[in-house]
């Protein structure tokens, strides 16, 4: 009884706020522009499944495809980095004012190189800013944070420079790495509906561009439902890095 | 002769860590270095080791490589690798093939009592056993020289006591030179044939305490008259070294 109230706990709360909301709405006359209730949002959603779907796809397509491109990127960079300390002076302060500066600022330069009509270009380019950052820093951490008494076993018995990197910094890093993707794989989506916001969506209609021509429409409803699979998406995308990360873990340590 | 450290000092920024400080270890001797936190045992450990040079003074090595072994206070092994390629691995970084590494690894872990847990990885083990990995990987090589910087440390007294036993075994059978910190003065009495006893940092010697019984140890060592004898001298000497100079 007691385990079957927990697990019920969040929706019973969720169905409550969403049965004042309907109410209010109702009682007080809201307009459906300003605030339309939640019937008329699951109405939208249910009107719309498919281009929302479709269009869900298309931001998700683009984030991940900026994913792959950070994740090569950013790993051969970080080797670069491990390799030689000098190179980690001269790359890092560039690293970190490539993090701090807003994807938003950045993008209207990038969407001129893109070309005007390659918005697609632009979306990848800027979501790919984005989650470069945490699979660089996780990557170069991750090469210097092998056990420092292990480094001295590596020295004891003369290990070369190519067997440290490859048994013992590559191996060591694979948690920072782990870690690494997982954050950038969201920042990856959030940069690509940040983009959108900025670049347009072109030719492919993402999650952003609903939410944006149903704001020019002003549907409010529809902007509910679109950012509505967002946010699902997000949780969808979160839940499955957290699984991924856990099972690289349980696979690298063997249990 | 297999190492000696004459008249060394190590100078770290800011401060000294060790000497002026001299020691000799000859083939097939245990010796137990003992003396307060921060006084540099460590860091004689790493100059026998040949890991460091000494600011100052002079040490002669006469182990080759890979004839050298460490043991730390942590087990320090590859959680991604199993106890057999974590015992491997000094073979492994000598060039030694796969085949031949893995059945090596295979017979130092029999030696140390984990036969049967060669594909477990170090998260499955216990602390004692990955102690034992430890062990069997510091083996592998037959090393001449066999260092153990406060190897029991984080085990409990029972884990200890066998492990103590079981390294006087080892070493019964190939007689490298053991030389191995501890915090344990009952420890250090019970295992090595002389204790170095340390001064508080930058360690100087305090005083050499020497044991006649047969190593390894009967059994019932412990509760001779000889050894509480032994224990209480090298306490003397520990609290001698900490007093202010």
């Amino acid at each position: 009884m007691t385990r079957l109230t927990r697990a019920l706990a969040p929706f019973v709360l969720i169905a409550v706020l969403l049965a004042g909301w309907e109410i209010a709405c109702r009682a007080l006359s809201v307009p459906l522009y300003f605030l339309p209730p939640p019937l008329a949002i699951a109405q939208a959603l249910a009107a719309d499944w498919k281009p929302l779907l479709l269009s869900a796809w298309n931001t998700l397509s683009m984030a991940l495809i900026a994913l792959v491109v950070a994740s090569v990127l950013a790993q051969a960079l970080a080797l670069a980095v491990g390799l030689s300390p000098i190179m980690e002076r001269a790359v890092r302060p560039l690293a970190v004012v490539l993090q701090v500066t807003p994807v938003v600022a950045i993008a209207p330069l990038v969407v001129i190189w893109a070309g005007l009509d390659h918005a697609g270009r632009a979306i990848v380019a800027l979501a790919v800013v984005v989650a470069f950052f945490p699979i660089f820093s996780g990557a170069v951490t991750g090469l210097k944070a092998a056990d420092p008494d292990l480094e001295l076993l590596f020295d004891l018995y003369g290990a070369s420079r190519l067997q440290r990197l490859t048994r013992l910094r590559l191996p060591s890093a694979v948690p920072y790495l782990l870690e690494g993707h997982k954050v950038a794989a969201g920042l990856a989506l959030i940069g690509a509906v940040v983009a959108e916001f900025v670049a347009g969506s072109g030719e492919a209609q993402g999650l952003a561009w609903r939410i944006l021509e149903s704001s020019h429409r002003m549907q409010t409803a529809e902007m509910f439902a679109a950012v509505l699979v967002l946010g699902a998406m997000g949780a969808a995308l979160h839940a499955i890095l957290e699984a991924a990360e856990r099972a690289g873990l349980a696979w690298w340590r063997g249990r | 002769m297999i190492a000696a450290l004459s008249e060394v000092e190590v100078d770290y920024p800011r401060r000294r860590a060790l000497g002026p400080f001299s020691l000799e270890i000859g083939a097939g001797e245990i010796v137990a270095l003992v003396g307060p936190s921060g006084c540099g045992k460590s860091t004689a450990m790493r100059l026998l080791a040949g890991l460091e040079a000494p600011s100052r003074g002079r040490v002669a090595r006469t182990p080759g490589r890979g004839e050298t072994a460490v043991v730390f206070q942590a087990p320090t092994l590859a959680p991604w690798l199993s106890a057999r390629a974590n015992a491997a691995l000094p073979l492994a970084l000598a060039g030694v093939g796969r085949t031949e590494a893995a059945a090596r690894a295979d017979a130092a872990l029999a030696r140390v009592g984990l036969k049967g847990a060669e594909a477990a990885r170090p998260a499955q083990l216990s602390g004692g056993m990955a102690m034992r990995v430890s062990l069997a990987r510091a083996l592998v090589t037959d090393p001449k020289l066999l260092l153990l910087d406060e190897p029991f440390a984080a085990l409990d007294e029972i884990t200890r006591r066998a492990l103590a036993d079981d390294v006087l075994a080892l070493w019964a059978q190939a007689r490298p030179a053991i030389v191995f910190v501890t915090h344990n003065v009952e420890e250090a009495v019970y295992m090595a044939s002389r204790v170095v006893v340390m001064t508080k940092g930058p360690g100087r010697t305090a005083g050499e305490v020497a044991t006649e019984a047969a190593l390894p140890r009967a059994a019932g060592f412990r509760t001779t008259p000889a050894f509480r004898a032994q224990v209480e001298a090298v306490s003397a000497l520990l609290s001698q070294g900490m007093a202010p100079v």
